[in-house]
């Protein structure tokens, strides 16, 4: 087999490729380490060992040699820098972290090691998950395949690059308010956050631990399903949030006819049954002329609106529904995100690990110059918002408000999924900016969050897949699927059927 | 307890005093890790990631420090809440490795419930507000690091459970007093060694002084009272200088205070305006402690008989005196060793003589607990028949003590045999050594005969030590009396 046709393998593409000896671990573990190295200025890398991701490939070559077969076997992927790693450093793109070594895997980690996955290494994302260009990292931005010039989306800017970019079938990501489904927009991959507590977040650095949830991001659902199957599943003695529920087969309905054909569906509608609610507040949907928000880019509504007759034309029905509080998901996450910030990383003091000031006075100058030399400006800002809407006498009035907000929200989430199976609409108002465009304007891309923050706040699955180019940018333009709750069997089998009868999915960017 | 008694007035003040004590619970490992919580283990060998706050690390209620605080409850006979919630106390200080505390704060484990207690022969009941879980912190070391300081964070994580008063103390002897049978309490049901040098059992007094009828003083909080003389001694100068500074007409100011046991006195740490600002909020590391009626029920069913109870139900029981019961149960074990001894020998009033007297005694003198004790209950109970019987007296009682306590001897009968201990009930020979004492001492009965009544004391005596200590007395004083009659 020749190498180029390795880095164009999805994850099942090349497992197969890998148990049926038309190559190795070890092989396509170098040719991938070899292409990152080439594509090194996309900054989508922030460690790579090439001995210990050999060493690891040829375990996995070793397990093919003696009949073992997993879904994963052999597979090379690579995590976001915000999950611990024993065997890489892990920075979470803040100084703070620079040369940091975890003394254990995060869970997700070492459950996708067990299942034969090699790691690559650890990718770029904003410092600390906190961002949604990957601009805030510490160790420069990562850059999207599709225009060097512009953003990959964030905070799992590296990841969605690395994947839109060929560098690797499949990498993990973390999702706070949209830091796996924007980038994946961004970039043209397909990603999935689950259902709130079905990923243990043991080893993943806290950002928002009422919101943190990992995922995968690959080039199909398919893919996805695949990683994610691995990586979830309860471990309720290291995460007390992790939900207790039995691990899953999350491809178990792919390819398969909605509701088990009991609403007529079929091979060729397979999707009969299936009704798509679109709020209306994200964008209005009437028979013909669909339109959205004056600050939604022509060519997210008109993509969008493709994908959404593409799944009509596959059976679903589609209806209005209400999503009144989505405005409020802003303000309420803006409060609440910051506040489990601003106590999350009083950890990093200077005392115990991460960056300690070379100069100080006493232990109070020590803890100032140690965090305001290691955090960037972006983590200092959302420090500084927790810290005052915690504070004595303001916590009622932000903090306290937003979780009721945050109820809200979730409750209008139950009433939208009475009349509908499933919600659909764009990921973000527009494709990805031009670094450095809102390096000025913080506010600007919180707004910009605005579509992925309800289900974060409610802590529903939800996923991005591609919807094609914008005939006006050329760039990638990302349809959002949101579930009920635990419903990520029934996402992916949505955005496998779509990406069955449409090619969105494998477009790559020119020179990859 | 709200009525102040005139009797309780520090110079026509009334002194007002609420509780705070951290009891470390007596778990295997720490309250949200793994890691064990032995005391005295080398710096940082107990502390594992999670107690190190390393990043991706995440808390995990230990279901042990809970079944802790619900024995507590079921003790002081408070409610148990169903759903309690654990808050971030956010605070920068480098033996708090996360820079927050988790601990429980609007919704605690434990509410209400009350403890109460004998102050001589006034039984008095303090109200409690609450007990919640909590973790430790770790420890800054300051020695023997010049120009710096140590870390030792093998602390940080231990389990506490924190239980407050309401203000319903009025004087030092009363708080002594309620912190004594509280850490009989979270002893005698086994959720706290008790180790006050170590920590084990740490108390903070919030102290105010007001005139009669007068709204609550502000208070000062004397923290880290770690043994019950210091506490005595610092609420005594507490409330002095309080009193002091109200009648040099300063008011005071809100503070926490150290006592200093070289000095005698309270200094303050530091006053209301430092005090930090927490930032309180529901830690969204951990979902809300659920605690079922069934987990309850589970609890109580393996809890024993508090002592409280026992000490009532001995004084109905048993018809001991309020003072016996309450020292026979100053822990299970010797309650357990006066009830054996009491039922076998069915002499309950003898058995509380002997244990608080010869039994504590002995043991206080080789400095044992009632755990070491040599002289099993079975023994002192056939000991105790034989003085009831007549066999021995009290005195020769003693001395058959002695033996089984040095392990000279095992059985009773044989010891009293061996050692010639028998006491002499033979009305014949006694009435032959009270002739014979008559005859030897006139002058001592006709001083009785006219009038001096010690001078029969004195008889009695002598018949006694002719008698090498064995004759019964009872009948020496009969014979005697019936003698000069």
């Amino acid at each position: 087999m020749s190498a180029p046709d390795l880095h164009q393998m999805g994850v099942a593409e090349l497992a197969q490729a890998i148990a049926d000896k038309k190559t190795s671990s070890t092989e396509a573990t170098r040719h991938l380490l070899a292409r990152a190295k080439q594509h090194e200025a996309l900054g989508a890398y922030l460690a790579v060992n090439e001995e210990v991701s050999l060493a690891q490939a040829r375990a996995a070559d070793a397990r093919i040699a003696a009949g073992e077969r997993t879904p994963l076997l052999g597979v090379p992927i690579a995590h976001k820098d915000i999950f611990v790693t024993r065997d890489f450093p892990t920075t979470a793109g803040s100084k703070m972290l620079a040369g940091y070594r975890s003394p254990f895997d995060a869970t997700v980690v070492a459950r996708l090691g067990q299942q034969g996955a090699v790691t690559l290494g650890k990718l770029n994302c904003d410092e600390f998950a906190m961002g949604s260009g990957n601009d805030n990292s510490a160790f420069g931005p990562a850059r999207n395949p599709w225009d060097p010039a512009r953003v990959p989306g964030g905070s799992s800017g590296g990841s969605a690059a690395v994947v839109a970019a060929r560098l690797a079938p499949a990498v993990t990501g973390t999702d706070t308010g949209g830091s796996i489904r924007q980038p994946a927009g961004f970039c043209g991959v397909t990603g999935i956050k689950p259902t709130y507590g079905r990923c243990s977040r043991y080893g993943m650095v806290a950002f928002a631990s009422s919101l943190d949830q990992a995922g995968p991001m690959a080039r199909s659902a398919a893919d996805c399903a695949t990683l994610l199957t691995a990586m979830a599943g309860p471990d309720i003695d290291r995460d007390s949030t992790s939900l207790d529920h039995p691990a899953e087969d999350y491809g178990r309905l792919l390819g398969t006819a909605w509701g088990e054909g009991r609403d007529g569906a079929s091979a060729a509608q397979p999707l009969k049954g299936l009704r798509i609610g679109i709020p209306e507040e994200w964008m209005n949907w009437a028979d013909d002329a669909p339109t959205t928000d004056q600050r939604v880019s022509g060519d997210v509504t008109l993509q969008v609106s493709g994908a959404l007759k593409q799944l009509e034309a596959l059976g679903a029905s589609l209806r209005r529904i209400r999503l009144p509080r989505t405005e409020m998901s802003i303000p309420a996450y803006y409060i609440i995100a910051p506040a489990e910030a601003s106590s999350n990383l009083s950890r990093y003091d200077g005392v115990k690990f991460g960056h300690r000031a070379a100069k100080y006075d006493d232990l109070l100058d020590m803890y100032k110059k140690s965090r305001s030399e290691a955090f960037g400006a972006e983590v200092q800002r959302r420090i500084m918002i927790g810290t005052y809407v915690l504070s004595h006498g303001y916590y009622d009035a932000y903090y306290l408000k937003a979780q009721q907000i945050r109820r809200l929200i979730a409750q209008d989430f139950r009433a939208a999924f009475a009349e509908c199976d499933l919600i659909a609409g764009p990921v973000a108002p527009t494709v990805a900016w031009k670094i450095g465009e809102l390096a000025d304007d913080p506010v600007a891309a919180y707004l910009a969050d605005i579509y992925t923050l309800p289900a974060s706040l409610a802590g529903l699955p939800c996923m991005s897949v591609p919807a094609g180019l914008g005939a006006t940018s050329g760039l990638p333009v990302g349809l959002q699927l949101v579930g009920d709750y635990l419903k990520e069997a029934e996402l992916l089998q949505v955005a496998h059927a779509l990406q069955q009868a449409t090619d969105w999915h494998t477009h790559a960017p020119a020179g990859y | 307890m709200s009525k102040a008694s005139p009797s309780l007035l520090v110079h026509g003040y009334e002194v007002v005093i609420g509780f705070e004590t951290h009891t470390q619970l007596a778990t295997r490992s720490k309250i949200f890790s793994r890691a064990a919580t032995a005391f005295g283990a080398e710096p940082n060998t107990q502390a594992s990631a999670v107690d190190l706050a390393l990043p991706g690390t995440l808390p995990v209620m230990n279901r042990e420090a809970v079944a802790c605080a619900i024995r507590l409850g079921l003790a002081v006979g408070a409610h148990i809440a169903e759903r309690s919630v654990f808050a971030r106390k956010n605070y920068f200080y480098p033996d708090l490795p996360k820079g927050y505390q988790i601990s429980q704060y609007e919704i605690p484990v434990v509410q209400g419930g009350a403890v109460s207690f004998y102050l001589g022969d006034e039984k008095k009941t303090v109200r409690l507000v609450r007990a919640h879980l909590e973790e430790d912190a770790g420890k800054s070391l300051h020695e023997d690091f010049i120009g710096q300081s140590g870390i030792d964070l093998n602390r940080a994580g231990t389990p506490l459970l924190e239980i407050v008063t309401e203000p319903d103390i009025r004087s030092s002897a009363e708080a002594v007093a309620y912190a004594k049978e509280l850490h009989k309490i979270v002893t005698w049901i086994g959720i706290c060694d008790g180790n006050m040098q170590e920590g084990s059992f740490r108390c903070d007094a919030n102290v105010s002084v007001r005139k009669p009828g007068a709204p609550l003083g502000t208070r000062r909080e004397i923290k880290n009272l770690n043994s019950f003389k210091f506490m005595q001694q610092a609420i005594d100068y507490e409330v002095r200088w309080q009193i002091e500074q109200i009648e040099d007409g300063h008011a005071i100011e809100q503070a926490t205070v150290l006592f200093d046991p070289d000095t005698g006195e309270t200094r303050a740490m530091r006053t209301k305006e430092d005090a930090a600002d927490y930032r309180y909020f529901p830690d969204p590391d951990l979902p809300p402690l659920v605690v079922s009626r069934d987990w309850v029920a589970e609890v109580k069913a393996a809890m024993p008989e508090l002592p409280r109870a026992m000490a009532e139900r001995f004084v109905q029981q048993y018809a001991l005196p309020e003072y016996d019961a309450t020292t026979l149960t100053q822990s299970p074990a010797m309650a357990a060793y006066f009830e054996a001894a009491a039922q076998a020998s069915g002499q309950a009033k003898m058995a509380s003589n002997w244990v608080m007297g010869e039994v504590s005694r002995r043991l206080n003198n080789e400095e044992k607990g009632i755990a070491d004790v040599p002289v099993s209950a079975a023994q002192l109970a056939a000991l105790l028949q034989r003085i009831a019987d007549g066999t021995v007296s009290n005195n020769a009682a003693k001395q058959v003590m002695d033996a089984l306590w040095t392990g000279e001897g095992a059985e009773v009968d044989a010891v009293i045999e061996t050692k010639g201990l028998k006491q002499v009930s033979d009305s014949g020979a006694i009435e032959k050594i009270i002739d014979e004492v008559m005859a030897a001492n006139a002058d001592m009965v006709a001083q009785f005969r006219a009038g001096k009544d010690k001078a029969f004391n004195a008889l009695v005596g002598q018949a006694m030590k002719a008698s090498k200590g064995k004759a019964n007395p009872q009948q020496v004083n009969e014979l005697l009396r019936q003698k000069l009659g």
